[in-house]
């Protein structure tokens, strides 16, 4: 199995805990981990997950029209 | 102590609701979506749990469009100072709380037309009288779901439709209601719900907010308070999605956590037992002081009340009955206008007002029977004096 690990980047907490909501209702392995500095100015949290997930949960959202700003491989 | 002011303030409260408040007090008690550390992230899941609680409530899809205010109030305010424009049209009925008339007047005296439909003198509005307002083009319809004043509650949904057909957006004060009234966004055709945490909810107070629907366009909602949200800081204008953008500042996240206890022991009880429970205790107050001699209820129609009802004797002044029943009989209950005036004018107790008994969940039988034995024996010897 691949074991990279991606993170999905969000405009806000709310929509992060929605996301990681979802993602555990899908089974999706999450965690919410804070934003690392190199990607990102901002004081918040994203969401990890193992990259090879990254069709599935791009799917959840849009099912749900889940509105995140990237997904980015660690 | 018989405590019948659940329509000012529910209690007591579901010990889920202290058991939340207590827990994060001693175990998270940190800021939420500020930060990315722990306790920060549960501070943001409690907010986020009690925000699905509230819309799995009211059948409202997305939990992101509940947003959080300090009260019913407070989500009002949004709401009609959010949307309403000079020159724009805004629908009132009879039956409003200053909650609704305040924020409306003054937007009138900034250039908003405001009508009002009058009511029935039981506080009914009828949905044909509506219709008949809304032959001119109306921005926005705003009604009070259920009385605060006599409990009188209203065909939301026929309501709810005549002003959507109308190009109206429907506005529903659910102060009184949320919480004890099945509501259902689409269902019910509500686009902006106004709800509050502290009364049927079970919550704090502190608490509330507005349910913003799916079609409402919230790019014309301005907020009325900008400032820090933990998004988007790198930019000094406010961010443009909910809830984040009608939220700024540290929100009240205790009362929030105590709020969702609230939501989830509604969810668990069943609304179909609260609603069970609280019809008896309308019945029996509507029937029990309705059998006094010189006492006269501003009731509502059987079918559609809360268990608030409103009442004033011949005898006795509302202050004075009031009075005599905290200081003889313990019993706690509200007189005067009850912040709202208009009610009081459709029903004809204004500007006197009335002596107010609002029972709730945790209201028993036997408290009922109680209040209406000492109201009986309060008119007996008022009368005699």
């Amino acid at each position: 199995m691949n074991e990279d690990q991606c993170v999905v980047l969000f405009h806000s907490t709310s929509l992060a805990l929605r996301g990681e909501k979802l993602c555990r209702e899908e089974k999706i392995l999450v965690k919410l981990i804070p934003v690392p500095r190199r990607l990102s100015s901002d004081c918040g949290v994203c969401l990890r997950f193992p990259c090879v997930e990254e069709e599935r949960l791009r799917s959840v959202f849009a099912a749900k029209a889940l509105e995140f700003d990237d997904i980015v491989r660690l | 102590m018989i405590y019948l002011d659940n329509a000012a303030t529910s209690f007591p409260k579901p010990a889920a609701v202290c058991d939340a408040m207590t827990a994060f007090a001693l175990e998270i008690g940190a800021n939420p979506g500020r930060s990315g550390h722990r306790l920060s992230v549960d501070a943001g899941r409690v907010i986020y749990e009690t925000r699905e609680a509230i819309a799995s409530l009211f059948n409202m899809p997305d939990p992101l469009r509940v947003l959080f205010a300090s009260n019913a109030t407070g989500g009002l305010n949004q709401a009609l100072l959010g949307f309403l424009r000079p020159g724009d049209r805004v629908v009132t009925s009879g039956m409003e709380h200053n909650s609704v008339m305040r924020p409306l007047r003054a937007l009138e005296s900034d250039g908003v037309r405001v009508c009002v439909v009058p009511s029935s003198p039981e506080g009914v509005l009828d949905p044909d009288d509506l219709r008949r307002m809304l032959r001119e083009k109306t921005d926005m319809v705003v009604v009070n779901h259920g009385s605060n004043v006599n409990g009188c509650m209203q065909m939301i949904r026929e309501l709810g439709a005549i002003a959507r057909r109308a190009g109206a957006l429907f506005l529903v004060d659910a102060a009184q209601t949320a919480g004890c009234v099945d509501i259902e966004m689409e269902r019910d055709n509500i686009d902006l719900l106004a709800f509050t945490g502290h009364k049927a909810l079970f919550g704090p107070q502190g608490t509330g907010g507005l349910v913003a629907g799916e079609r409402v366009p919230l790019e014309r909602m301005r907020p009325l308070i900008y400032g820090g949200t933990g998004s988007r800081s790198e930019f000094e204008t406010q961010p443009e999605f909910p809830p984040d953008r009608y939220e700024s500042g540290t929100p009240n996240t205790i009362g929030i956590a105590g709020l969702g206890g609230g939501v989830r022991f509604i969810l668990e009880t069943g609304m179909a037992e609260i609603r069970r429970h609280e019809d008896e205790l309308a019945a029996a107050l509507v029937d029990g002081l309705g059998s006094i001699d010189g006492v006269r209820l501003y009731a509502a129609p059987p079918e559609r009340r809360l268990s608030t009802v409103s009442f004033t004797s011949e005898a006795l002044s509302p202050s004075e009955l009031g009075l005599c029943l905290d200081e003889e009989f313990d019993i706690l209950c509200r007189v005067g206008l009850h912040c709202s005036p208009a009610a009081h004018a459709s029903l004809g107790s204004f500007p006197e007002g009335t002596i107010r008994f609002s029972a709730g969940y945790f209201t028993t039988s036997d408290e009922i029977s109680a209040a209406i034995d000492a109201v009986r024996a309060l008119v007996r010897k008022g009368d005699r004096a």
